[in-house]
């Protein structure tokens, strides 16, 4: 037990996730990594105790697994001031419009476990009076596209629970940020075509989160573009909207 | 297929890029095909990064797996960048003892091509720090190798350009530093003599390099301005300055391939006579910059590669034993003012001994020029290369994209044995580079 700050970041195996937890740990956070393989998170752990001389600890948990959530945050030993959520699952569209059971998987993975763990976090915040909740949503849930809805459409469930707890939650001293990368170099988007000046890598969004909790932002856009991006296709009325492919 | 080059951007040429994420996967992706190489982050100037069919990306591969506050040893995967190094461990007082022109080469890169830095002459290049090296080898092979331990594959993966195996760990040693910041002296030296003096008189100092005006010809010739260096203490700070600078990520860039014609002799003589007159009214007394400038001058601009065109540049680096340099040197700046198109960048370093089998280093000095891939470059440079074999010299490889075979094997004496290391390593020939293809392998 240290008197640094704790995070903890649910997804800790993502590109993104490690970033994460290398923002916070240089910062001097304690980190914890939370992934489906606990095992398999240990070399990053003991990556960030080597860097940063700070305590860095990996946890067991499946967002499919919701029964399992009251355990994992009684089982912590110690309320972390931030908590972050990277868990998503991009999977395949053309496969999610027939295959119930992988549409079902998006779905849980995007929308309902993210929104029902960091809900329960948020409860224990509350309690506590103070802590920082972080939900790294998508761009792709600012409006349902053709190529990507079934992703979309649980990413925009996600943010619209963000937004809900995060009005609620701010009168509790409880901060609730939005991340909304857009196109980020990964394992989740390799092979996939990006579009290069729209395109960072998951340092900068590490650094994105970490400055977000510092300034108590609501929402994050990681590159201002695609939040004019966005306003754009938001805007674009539905009758010119469905004609467009992507 | 992708189309793959060096930092030079010469040659281009087609290799299917594998992302491995676990050693694992890097070794099912080397035993499926032959001919199949690593690459860290793609500093290397020409072909040493490219396997024949296949390309290996080690740069996921960034863990510290453990590091010792007490003694400054350092446990890491391949992929994790000098740059990471610097800015991690620097704040807390240790760098790497050995940094070439860029931060932004990976570890495993820095030992394949045992790169050295502004104080090889005192000190050594990047292998003389590492302690072992984890390899997978060609055979299918996992071993750590060491001084001690499988001492043959150590001496020829130090400076083996990747050639016996794929590195995926290493332990290094980092230098303990009160700052990050380095007391700089500035000499000025009016011709090739005089700057070979300087060098030769600071051979005591921790770092020297000298950078050379190319484009001076007659009695200017080889005029240049020699850097030395000190790590500074913390009492020889400003006050008020931070014990360790601000790593600035690089901000200025180059958005697009400039046109060819932007670097012309009258550009580049513009240029150096600028910076030779802004350097020289510096020389004399000392004073205090970031490690970074110091360093690394041209890595505040990123993709600096693509000012020399669409077509790309060539590096040539060689080295001349120190008994003929004065001559040859002075014979190879003449050509190159002569030709009047070279480079805005020309360094001159004393080097002392390599350690590696391959390993570019030998005791003399280093000259490093770039020229524009254009007219008839590739037979100018061959003509500097008869210079250097006769005055018994090298290339290094890790600059290297067009050298001939007669010359390669004329200036690296050890490489039957390297190539009888690496055959016992690899018997089936799984790796080979696009490097190895042009200079190593039979045909």
């Amino acid at each position: 037990m240290t008197s640094r700050k704790t995070v903890l970041v649910l997804g800790g195996s993502s590109d993104i996730g490690r970033a994460a937890a290398r923002a916070f740990a240089k910062a001097g956070y304690d980190v914890g990594v939370a992934g489906r393989d606990a095992a398999a998170l240990e070399p990053d752990a003991a990556d960030l105790r080597a860097r940063y001389n700070i305590e860095a600890r990996t946890w067991t948990f499946d967002v499919l697994d919701t029964a399992s959530f009251d355990g994992f945050v009684a089982g912590l030993p110690v309320l972390p001031d931030v908590v972050v959520s990277i868990i998503g699952l991009l999977g395949v569209q053309p496969s999610a419009e027939s295959d119930l059971a992988h549409a079902t998987a998006i779905m849980r993975s995007n929308y309902e476990g993210p929104s029902l763990i960091l809900g329960l976090f948020a409860e224990k915040f509350l309690g506590r009076g103070n802590g920082t909740i972080v939900g790294v949503s998508s761009v792709a849930g600012d409006r349902g596209r053709a190529s990507n809805y079934v992703y979309g459409s649980a990413k925009a469930g996600f943010s619209a629970f963000l937004s809900g707890l995060r009005a609620r939650a701010s009168r509790g001293g409880v901060h609730v940020v939005t991340v909304k990368p857009g196109f980020v170099r990964t394992k989740m988007t390799e092979g996939m075509k990006l579009i290069g000046p729209l395109t960072v890598d998951a340092p900068v969004v590490g650094d994105a989160i970490l400055a977000a909790v510092a300034k108590k932002t609501d929402v994050v856009y990681i590159s201002g573009k695609w939040r004019l991006v966005m306003l754009i296709i938001k805007t674009l009325p539905e009758a010119v909207f469905k004609k467009l492919k992507f | 297929m992708t189309l793959v080059s060096g930092w030079g951007r010469f040659p281009v040429v087609d290799s299917e890029v594998l992302r491995p994420r676990s050693f694992e996967a890097v070794g099912a992706a080397v035993a499926q095909v032959t001919g199949s190489v690593a690459r860290g982050n793609g500093r290397a100037y020409g072909d040493a990064a490219i396997g024949v069919s296949r390309t290996i990306a080690m740069t996921g591969f960034d863990r510290v797996r453990s590091f010792d506050r007490a003694t400054g040893r350092i446990r890491l995967e391949a992929g994790v960048l000098l740059s990471d190094l610097i800015d991690t461990f620097g704040p807390r007082g240790f760098l790497p003892f050995v940094v070439p022109g860029t931060r932004f080469v990976s570890v495993g890169g820095a030992i394949a091509a045992d790169v050295h830095g502004k104080n090889h002459h005192g000190e050594g290049g990047f292998g003389r720090y590492v302690d072992s090296i984890l390899l997978r080898t060609g055979a299918g092979e996992t071993i750590e190798v060491s001084r001690v331990q499988h001492p043959d594959a150590f001496f020829a993966t130090v400076g083996g350009m990747g050639l016996t195996g794929v590195i995926l760990e290493a332990t290094l040693r980092l230098r303990s530093v009160e700052t990050g910041w380095i007391r700089e002296r500035v000499i000025s030296a009016s011709d090739l003599d005089a700057a070979m003096r300087a060098l030769e008189a600071s051979v005591s100092a921790t770092y020297s390099v000298a950078w050379i005006d190319c484009v001076a010809r007659g009695r200017d010739l080889g005029r240049s301005l020699i850097y030395l260096g000190e790590h500074a203490r913390t009492d020889e700070l400003a006050e008020g300055a931070a014990r360790f600078p601000a790593g600035k990520n690089p901000g200025l860039g180059v958005p697009i391939d400039l046109p060819s014609m932007t670097l012309n002799r009258y550009s580049i003589r513009a240029f150096n006579e600028l910076y030779y007159r802004m350097g020289a009214r510096r020389a004399g007394g000392d004073h205090v910059v970031s490690l970074y400038p110091y360093f690394f001058p041209l890595d505040s601009i990123s993709d600096w590669n693509r000012i020399y065109g669409r077509r790309g540049f060539l590096q040539h680096q060689c080295v001349i034993p120190e008994a003929g340099a004065r001559a040859v040197l002075g014979d190879i700046l003449d050509r190159v003012a002569r030709r009047g198109d070279a480079s805005f960048l020309a360094v001159l370093k004393k080097l002392g001994h390599g350690d590696g089998l391959l390993s570019f280093p030998l005791p003399g000095y280093t000259l490093a020029l770039d020229f524009p891939v254009k007219g008839d470059i590739l037979n100018f440079l061959d003509e500097i290369d008869r210079l250097v074999v006769a005055a018994g010299g090298r290339l290094y490889l890790a600059k290297d994209a067009r050298q001939s075979r007669a010359t390669f094997e004329a200036g690296y004496p050890a490489l039957s044995r390297f190539n009888a290391i690496r055959k016992s390593l690899d018997p089936a020939g799984n790796i080979r580079s696009r490097l190895s293809q042009r200079l190593f392998d039979e045909v």
